[in-house]
């Protein structure tokens, strides 16, 4: 009976221990992975290893050059290898991670007949108007004229000109070396008109490490898909000015055809206020040698603070706002003049700071008080006032003037304000910064989702990171083969959709659930159940170890 | 007669020498300046209160004190973010209504005529405070709501409100901990939106809130060290409550006495409050700023100056004189033709009462963690009943 009742029990004990390890067995293999997957935070696949690509990415601008020569510029046997093809790559030596390289690619060919006939015209005017209605040009190339060495189509002493639109002239030679010297010469017309270190300096301003502290004049208002431009006019005196300004008009005549012709560079909206009774923080100070009132150089920082609040430039779009601002100064403080770093009046009355706009100070002819009582009609003068502030905005956006070489005339500009070849240099630029922006918005993201493992990315995100992947790499191509328009709106491409990856509210959704938060929440939930079966597997684990060194301590 | 002519140039030698000397000397000086100029070139500000209900009344307080220094200083009000968890100046227990005072006898009301709050009362969340630091907002946001920093922008960030030790109370309902913190300002370093940061903060504990930070070009100040209470300064018996917390109420006192041109950099900032005043122990920490605190400016985060130029050069425009002509009919036509001017259809209210309330996200039942164990410990028994207890234990 006692036999019996000892192996019913050690049964009992054998079926015991194998109903713990297979609780042990399901709980490990089966739950742990289980939870493991269940909790983790969904990570939609990226490509790694593409945006990691893009930080070695090379940029080769390419820049097409058509140089077209007539009949006397340079020697006839020179003239018998036309046509060919000549390359010139430069690398630009700016301190950034992403190597950029400038190439110019010279197709040489002999001119045509009607090309001919332009180009024997009396003026340079003459010619390119003979030569511009014939083609278009394509964004980004352009085309230079060889002419010759004796040629009256130039001022003597000029070598060459650079005219409106994608075009320039220089003069040939009669020489051995004809096609080098005449090369270098196009290579310098060209870089004026399209890329130097300078231009591609101010568009990586951002990204140059070591620009922070240099001076601030490279600072041009940071690519975006849209402006909004506000025209405010303060008048703080309603007592004594009752101003008038025809901004429909101007904004009509002289502001849209500039937009019109930046109108590549993204859409444009403009508006305009009048505000009355709104001061400039400053006081100016009387100059009694002059009888007038000045505001020095060093108190013009704080004009703009107390007045930006009253321009409701939040309200208007989220887009960037450049705000242009026309004061007429009271009658207590009139005339009112700015005075630069040397205490001379400045001749255009008008300062602007980078990235936010300007402000023209409009004084009243004295003579209008002589006549009537108060209050005085003023009728502001737009052209005056539209020529400031299209100049500033030409400087708010980063179009300097050109670095023209030696002995080179420059066409007057045009009538928008803006030369065709500007409007390129702009989106050699922008193109750039976009394509500098994206990667490191890229690279960013990757960099944070390696360092915090909370965030989410979801499957649109994820989309969004694949086609911003593929807008860089075809912006980077079709830059590198000259098709400046395609690559600028690719650029764009880029900027938004890695810019919308990287901002989706989604991103954040577990972001306040840190890891010792989580074991507060497990614990109660495992502990019950894991505590009974790490004992029972330590028990069977002791006893396994028990009987087998009981048989070696029998022999 | 050799000797003067030789000392004579020694002599000149030697002027030549200092004069280059010091013009390098001078110019290394000019650089070494520069180099201590922060790159910033605009200015932030988030101010952020998070505890509601009138015997918080110093806190929001504490906030708007702030809020007007850095106003005062130049910050415009586009540039900063200020986050109210509750409204005291229209509180129905507020004896003086539309006012905050921050003195005792009412001698400073910081709450003005222009005050402008983007977060008020239950927008005040730590969501809301992350997704404004971190940009991940909905596309709906306005942007006076929106913090548009970029990386040459220097941003003040201030809370207060109550904390303990790694956490921040927000709204008497959820907490911010040191680690998300430092998590969202990682998220800033690397999208580049700040150019550097200056965090303050005046609760319980403060220091324990920058402990967790690892991202560059923060320096953090805070009130009180781990294990210390920050201390309320005065209550006024008229209003009834404390009116503003001991520290805040020595760096307002600080800063006013700044202008947009004083020269007084941060180190003084660190010795305002000293224990004699504050009862706790200010903390500070700049080992991951990247300048010497000496060399930084107080206007450098608490102001904003802006870089100007004089524009030198203007476009030559073709005057066009059909302009001036036809203004002036534009003119007297537009005050003809004044049309009745009208609101539009602007919200659907019968849609807008009828609504349907929105469905909350759905939390688990009270006792479900309980009934989970219940059910766990009755499996248990059941499959291998009381007495093989022993076997197991």
């Amino acid at each position: 009976m006692a036999a019996v009742g000892a192996a019913a029990t050690h049964l009992d004990v054998v079926r015991g221990k194998r109903a713990a390890l297979f609780f042990a067995a399901v709980a490990i293999l089966l739950g742990l992975p289980l939870w493991w997957k269940t909790t983790e935070t969904y990570r939609a696949p990226l490509p790694y290893s593409q945006i990691s690509a893009l930080n070695a990415l090379q940029l080769r601008l390419m820049v097409p050059v058509t140089v077209v020569f007539t009949r006397d510029s340079i020697p006839l046997d020179d003239q018998e290898k036309l046509p060919f093809t000549v390359v010139h790559e430069r690398e630009i030596p700016l301190k950034y991670k992403m190597k950029i390289k400038c190439r110019f690619q010279k197709a040489y060919r002999r001119a045509l007949d009607h090309e001919e006939e332009a180009l024997s015209s009396g003026s340079v005017h003459e010619a390119e108007a003979m030569l511009a209605e014939l083609k278009e040009q394509a964004e980004g190339s352009l085309t230079v004229y060889v002419i010759s060495e004796y040629s009256s189509l130039l001022p003597q002493d000029m070598m060459s000109y650079i005219g409106p639109e994608r075009t320039a002239v220089v003069r040939g030679i009669m020489h051995r070396e004809a096609f080098n010297i005449i090369g270098r010469r196009i290579i310098q017309i060209a870089q004026a008109m399209s890329l130097t270190e300078d231009v591609l300096a101010a568009a990586l301003a951002d990204h140059l490490p070591e620009d922070k502290w240099s001076s601030d004049k490279r600072r041009p208002l940071k690519s975006s898909l849209g402006y909004e431009i506000t025209f405010s006019l303060l008048n703080p005196d309603p007592k004594s000015h009752d101003v008038h300004w025809d901004i429909e008009g101007a904004v009509q005549h002289y502001v849209w055809p500039f937009l019109n012709a930046l109108s590549a560079a993204g859409n444009f909206s403009v508006d305009s206020q009048i505000l009355y009774y709104a001061m400039l923080g400053v006081n100016p100070r009387f100059d009694p040698t002059s009888f007038s009132y000045y505001l020095p150089m060093h108190s013009l920082p704080h004009v703009i603070n107390p007045v930006e609040s009253r321009l409701g430039s939040s309200a208007a779009s989220l887009y960037p706002v450049l705000n242009f601002l026309l004061y007429v100064p009271e009658l207590a403080h009139s005339p009112l003049y700015i005075q630069d770093m040397d205490g001379a009046p400045v001749a255009t009355n008008a300062f602007h700071s980078p990235r936010w706009g300007g402000i023209m100070v409009y004084n009243i002819d004295p003579k209008a008080y002589n006549a009537s009582e108060l209050p005085v009609r003023v009728e502001v003068d737009m052209v005056q006032v539209m020529e400031v502030f299209l100049a500033q905005l030409r400087l708010l956006f980063g179009i300097a003037q050109p670095q023209v070489p030696p002995k080179c005339l420059l066409s007057g500009p045009k009538n928008e304000g803006l030369m065709t070849w500007e409007l390129d240099q702009l989106l050699w630029a922008r193109s750039v910064e976009n394509l500098a922006t994206a990667t490191t918005t890229l690279t960013s993201l990757a960099q944070l989702l390696g360092k915090i493992s909370n965030i989410v990315i979801k499957d649109d995100v994820a989309s969004e990171v694949y086609r911003a992947v593929a807008a860089v790499q075809k912006a980077a191509e079709e830059l590198a083969s000259g098709h400046l328009s395609s690559a600028f709106v690719a650029s764009q491409e880029a900027v938004t959709s890695s810019e919308r990856a990287f901002f989706d509210p989604s991103l954040l959704h577990l972001l306040y659930f840190p890891d010792d938060q989580k074991f507060a929440i497990y614990i109660p939930l495992f502990l019950p159940m894991a505590v009974p079966i790490l004992l029972s597997l330590v028990k069977i684990f002791l006893e396994m170890h028990k009987s087998w060194r009981k048989p070696e301590k029998i022999d | 007669m050799a000797a003067p002519c030789f000392f004579s140039r020694l002599w000149r030698a030697a002027l030549a020498l200092l004069a280059l000397g010091s013009l390098a000397a001078s110019q290394i000086e000019d650089q070494a300046k520069q180099f201590f100029r922060s790159g910033h070139t605009n200015n932030w500000a988030v101010l952020v209160c998070t505890s509601r209900f009138w015997f918080n009344y110093r806190h929001v307080a504490n906030t708007l004190s702030v809020y007007r220094s850095v106003k005062r200083l130049g910050i415009p009000d586009s540039h900063i973010v200020l986050m109210l968890a509750d409204d005291m100046a229209c509180n129905a227990r507020n004896p003086k209504p539309a006012t905050v005072f921050s003195h005792k006898n009412m001698e400073l009301n910081v709450y003005g005529d222009d005050v402008e709050v983007d977060y008020r009362s239950y927008e005040v969340t730590v969501e809301n405070f992350l997704r404004v630091l971190t940009g991940r907002i909905p596309p709906s946001t306005p942007r006076s709501k929106r913090l548009l920093s970029d990386d040459r922008s220097n941003i003040l960030i201030y809370m207060t409100g109550h904390g303990g030790n790694g956490f921040l109370k927000f709204q008497d309902s959820e907490e911010i901990t040191n680690i998300e913190l430092a998590d969202a300002f990682e998220q800033m370093w690397q999208k580049r939106r700040y150019n550097e940061l200056l965090f303050i903060i005046d609760t319980c504990q403060g220091a324990s809130m920058y402990e967790r930070f690892y991202s560059p070009n923060i320096m953090a100040l805070a009130s009180s060290q781990v294990g210390e209470d920050s201390l309320s300064h005065q209550p006024d018996p008229a209003i009834g409550v404390h009116l503003m917390d001991r520290y805040t109420f020595y760096v307002l006192e600080f800063l006013e006495e700044i202008n947009p041109a004083s020269q007084t950099n941060m180190n003084d900032l660190f010795q305002v409050c000293p224990k004699s005043l504050c009862v706790s122990t200010p903390g500070h920490r700049t080992d991951l700023f990247q300048r010497d605190p000496k060399h930084v400016l107080i206007t450098d985060f608490f102001g904003s100056v802006r870089k100007v130029e004089i524009t030198t050069e203007t476009l030559s425009l073709q005057r066009d004189s059909q302009i001036t002509e036809s203004s002036y009919k534009e003119d007297r036509m537009d005050e003809e033709l004044m049309e009745p001017l009208k609101y539009a259809e602007q919200l659907p209210v019968a849609q807008i009462i009828h609504q349907k309330p929105k469905l909350k996200d759905w939390h688990p039942p009270g006792g479900f963690i309980l009934g989970l164990w219940a059910l766990i410990i009755m499996v248990f028994f059941k499959t291998y009943g009381i007495k093989h207890m022993k076997f197991i234990f």
